[in-house]
C-alpha cells in the first residue's frame, strides 16, 4: 500500500494480514516490551488541522514504540484560508523528508488533494465527514478479535451516520468482511442515501435490540447539535437514541457495544453501559495503537520487520 | 470594405429554413445574401468552406468575464478571445464583477472595451440590486440606456419576494428579460455538490435537486404575477424543467437555458474530490442529466449557454469545500453539443436554434441569430468531425479550470467572422 486514505482500499486479505500482526503487536504490549526497532530512521508527522487528542496521541505512541521520529503540527483551521494553502504546506513539509504523513483534515478529501504533491505516504487520519479509515481497522479488529470473525454478523451503527465518517469508513469495510450494517438514530441524521453508503436504515431502537450483534454509538457534537439545527436538545437525544440500563437488557445477550470515543456519558450511553461487560471500548483504544503501529510499519515497507520483532 | 465569398459549405440557418450547401456573400459588417452557386466575382475574396458547417455566430447568454476587479482571472479580452476561439460572436456578461455593474458607468466600461478589443459583442448584463445585496434595485433604467440586455442578480437572486416582484415589474416596462439563478439557498446552504448518492458516500455536504425547483418555482410565479420575461439559468434539475415546462404550457413569458456540462457530466466526476468540476448548480445524477438532454430536445430549453466561470488554478487547487463554483465553458461548448446531436437528442437546426438563433431572440436583437439579408455579418464555421484534444495551450481564458482539460473532443471551430471581420481562424 502505497497510502491509506479510504476503507475501500482495504481487501480482506490486507486486513487479514493486519489483524494477524496487530494480535502479536498487542501481545508484545502486553508483556511490556514497548519499543521496537522496526521505524529506526523513519520520520513520522502528524499533521493535524482539526482539534484531536486520542487519534494523535494514538498514532504518536505508535510512532515512538516503533522507534521512528515523530513530529507533531496542529494547525488551526482559521488560519487556512488566510495563510499558506494545504498543498504548500504539504510541499514543504515534504522536503523535510518525512516517511509518513498523517494527516486530518476538516475537508472531504483533503488528502486526495495532498496526495499528488508529495512523496511521504499519506495516512487519512480523519477528511472531515468522509472517510477514517484505521479508526476502521481497529473497530473492525476489536470485532473480530471477540467474534473470531465479521462474517455474517450484524452490526448497527447509531448516532449521527449523515456526518460521520467513522461511519462512513466503518460500513465499508465491515461489508468487505463480510457483516451486514445498519443504522439508526434520528431522521435528520439519516444519509439521503443510506443505500450509497451500503447501510440499511433501521426504525426504532427496538429494532436495534433484535437484529444487532454489535451496536456502534457514535458521539454526538454537543456544541453542533442546536448550530445544525438537527435536533431539538440533548435531553431528548439521550432519552430516544442514547443507549441506557433499560435498553441494554432488551438487546440479545451476545450483543457487544462500541464507542470510537470520547464518549458523552448521558447522552450516547450511561454509566450502565460503561461499566457492562459487554463493551468493547477500552478494548479499541488498545487495539488502536496496536493497528495505527501496524500501518505506520506497513506504509514504510517494515511489515515484515515488525512481525520479526514482536 | 470588401466582399467576402464563403463558398461551399453546409449552411445550417433555422431562422430562414435554410439547410444545405450554400454560399455566402457578406459586405462590410452585414449580410449580402445565402445563395447555391454565388459566382465567385462577385467577392473581392472567397474562402473555401468545403466540407465545413456554416452557422449564424453563436450566442452565449451567460459568461462571468471577471471585468473590472477579477483581472487574474479573466478579462474582456482574453474572455473575448476564448469567446471567439469557441464560436461565439456575442456573449452576456454577468454583473458580478468588482465594483459591481450595478449602475451605467460600469455597463458603459464594459461595452467600451469590449468595442475597443472589437472581437464580439459583449452584452453586459445589468444587476437587479444594488452590490448584488437583495435590498434595493439599481439603476435598470439607466443602465438599460447604456445597454445591458438583461439584469440578473445570478447566484443571489433576491431572497425578498418583494424585491424581485419589484424587479420584474420594473423589467418588464423597459422591454428586458430577467434571468434568475433559482434556488433556496436556505435549503442548498452549506452545499459543495449535489445532494445524491455520491454525497452520502462521501459526506460531502450536498445540495438537492429540490431546492434548485422551489427557487425556480417561486421565481415563475414572480414572473406570472408581474407578466415579466424570466430567463431560468444553467437549469439543472428534472423537477425544475417540470416546473418550466408547465408554467410554459400556461402561457408564463419563461425561457431557460442549459449548460454543456449539466446535460454531459453527472455527479460522478466529483467522485475524486476534482474541484474543476465544481460548481453551482452543481452536477447531478443521470436522470437529470437525461432530463436536461431531453428538455433540449422537446423545446422545454431554449437555449444553450456556457455559464463560462473562469478561477485560477490557485484558487482552485485547494481543498474540494474550499474552492469557488464554477467551470471555464466556451471553447468546450460546440463540441459537447455536438455530442446532442451525434446521440440524436438535437437536429444541426436545433442545435443552432439553441446556440444562437433563441439567445438572440431572448435579449431582443433583431440582427444576429440569422443570416438573412441585411443582418449582422456573424458567422461560425466549424468542422463537426475535427477531434482535437483540448490542452492548456489551445484554451484562450486565463484560467484553465475545465473538467475536460486533456480530453478528447468532437467538433472543432475553424472560422469566426464578427461583423465581417474574420476573428478567430484555427491553424
Amino acid at each position: 500500500m502505497e497510502h491509506l486514505l479510504s476503507a475501500e482500499e482495504i481487501t480482506p486479505e490486507v486486513f487479514g494480514e493486519i489483524y494477524q500482526t496487530a494480535q502479536s503487536v498487542k501481545r508484545a504490549l502486553r508483556e511490556g516490551r514497548k519499543k521496537f526497532s522496526v521505524l529506526r530512521g523513519k520520520c513520522v508527522v502528524n499533521l493535524f488541522f482539526e482539534p484531536s487528542t486520542r487519534t494523535r496521541s494514538s498514532f504518536e505512541k505508535a510512532g515512538k514504540f516503533l522507534s521512528a521520529d515523530v513530529i507533531n503540527i496542529s494547525t488551526s483551521t482559521s488560519s487556512v484560508k488566510k495563510g499558506e494553502s494545504l498543498v504548500d504546506t504539504l510541499k514543504n513539509l515534504d522536503m523535510m523528508h518525512p516517511d509518513v504523513i498523517v494527516l486530518r483534515h476538516p475537508c472531504e478529501g483533503a488528502p486526495y488533494t495532498a496526495k499528488p504533491f508529495v512523496r511521504a505516504a499519506i495516512v487519512n487520519a480523519g477528511d472531515g465527514r468522509h472517510q477514517h479509515p484505521t479508526q476502521a481497522l481497529l473497530d473492525a479488529a476489536t470485532l473480530k478479535e471477540h467474534f473470531g470473525t465479521l462474517e455474517g454478523k450484524r452490526i448497527t451503527i447509531v448516532g449521527d451516520i449523515a456526518n460521520s465518517r467513522v461511519a462512513r469508513s466503518d460500513a465499508i469495510l465491515f461489508k468487505k468482511l463480510g457483516a451486514e450494517v445498519f443504522v439508526y438514530g434520528p431522521s435528520t441524521m439519516m444519509p439521503r442515501y443510506p443505500e450509497a453508503m451500503g447501510v440499511k436504515v433501521l426504525k426504532s431502537f427496538d429494532d436495534v435490540c433484535d437484529v444487532s450483534d454489535a451496536v456502534i454509538l457514535l458521539r454526538i457534537q454537543l456544541e453542533r447539535l442546536n448550530a445544525k439545527k438537527t435536533f431539538p436538545s440533548i435531553r431528548e437525544y439521550a432519552e430516544l437514541f442514547g443507549l441506557n440500563r433499560e435498553r441494554l437488557k432488551k438487546l440479545k445477550p451476545e450483543t457487544v457495544i462500541l464507542h470510537p470515543g470520547p464518549f458523552n456519558r448521558g447522552v450516547e450511553l450511561t454509566n450502565d453501559v460503561v461499566v457492562s461487560d459487554r463493551t468493547l471500548i477500552f478494548n479499541q483504544v488498545e487495539m488502536g495503537l496496536a493497528v495505527r503501529m501496524v500501518i505506520l510499519s506497513l506504509m514504510c515497507n517494515r511489515l515484515e520487520k515488525l512481525k520479526e520483532e514482536v | 470594405m470588401g466582399r467576402l465569398l464563403f463558398k461551399g459549405g453546409t449552411v445550417v440557418d433555422p431562422s430562414q429554413g435554410i439547410n444545405g450547401v450554400y454560399d455566402v456573400l457578406i459586405e462590410g459588417e452585414r449580410v449580402v445574401k445565402v445563395e447555391k452557386n454565388i459566382d465567385s466575382v462577385e467577392a473581392e475574396t472567397v474562402i473555401d468552406v468545403c466540407g465545413l458547417t456554416l452557422t449564424p455566430g453563436f450566442i452565449d447568454l451567460h459568461s462571468h468575464l471577471r471585468d473590472p476587479g477579477q483581472e487574474w482571472k479573466e478579462d474582456i479580452e482574453s474572455g473575448s478571445n476564448a469567446a471567439v476561439a469557441g464560436g461565439f460572436t456575442s456573449v452576456c456578461c454577468m454583473a458580478n464583477t468588482d465594483p459591481v455593474n450595478d449602475n451605467p458607468t460600469v455597463t458603459r466600461y464594459i461595452i467600451e472595451k469590449a468595442q475597443k478589443i472589437g472581437l464580439c459583442d459583449v452584452f453586459p448584463i445589468g444587476a437587479i440590486t444594488k452590490g448584488l445585496k437583495g435590498e434595493e434595485l439599481a439603476e435598470i433604467g439607466l443602465m438599460v440606456k447604456a445597454g445591458i440586455v438583461a439584469i440578473s442578480d445570478d447566484g443571489e437572486t433576491p431572497k425578498d419576494s418583494k424585491v424581485l416582484r419589484n424587479a420584474m415589474d420594473y423589467a418588464r416596462s423597459l422591454g428586458i428579460p430577467v434571468f434568475t439563478h433559482s434556488e433556496d439557498k436556505s435549503l442548498s446552504a452549506g452545499g459543495h455538490m449535489n445532494e445524491g448518492p455520491l454525497s452520502s458516500l462521501l459526506g460531502i455536504p450536498g445540495m438537492p435537486p429540490e431546492a434548485e425547483d422551489i427557487g425556480t418555482m417561486r421565481d415563475i410565479l414572480i414572473a406570472k404575477l408581474t407578466g415579466a420575461h424570466i430567463h431560468v439559468c444553467h437549469v439543472s434539475s428534472r423537477g425544475a424543467l417540470q416546473i418550466i415546462e408547465s408554467a410554459k404550457q400556461e402561457g408564463v413569458r419563461v425561457t431557460c437555458e442549459i449548460t454543456p456540462h449539466h446535460f454531459t457530466l453527472t455527479e460522478d466526476a466529483v467522485r475524486e474530490f476534482n474541484t474543476n468540476a465544481k460548481m453551482c448548480p452543481p452536477l447531478r445524477t443521470e436522470e437529470h442529466v437525461e432530463a436536461c438532454r431531453n428538455a433540449l430536445k422537446t423545446g422545454v430549453a431554449d437555449a444553450i449557454a456556457t455559464d463560462h466561470a473562469p478561477h485560477s488554478e490557485d484558487e482552485k487547487l485547494v481543498e474540494f469545500c474550499q474552492a469557488p463554483f464554477g467551470i471555464i465553458g466556451f471553447q468546450t461548448a460546440l463540441p459537447l453539443s455536438l455530442n446532442l446531436v451525434r446521440e440524436g437528442y438535437l437536429t444541426l437546426e436545433q442545435l443552432v436554434e439553441k446556440l444562437s438563433v433563441n439567445p438572440a431572440k431572448i435579449i431582443r436583437k433583431g440582427d444576429i441569430g440569422t443570416l438573412k439579408p441585411g443582418a449582422r455579418a456573424n458567422i461560425t464555421v466549424f468542422d463537426p468531425e475535427e477531434e482535437f484534444t483540448l490542452t492548456k495551450d489551445l484554451i484562450k481564458s486565463k484560467s484553465f479550470n475545465t473538467p475536460f482539460l486533456n480530453q478528447r473532443l468532437k467538433g472543432a471551430v475553424k472560422f469566426t467572422v464578427y461583423s465581417g471581420k474574420i476573428v478567430y481562424k484555427s491553424v
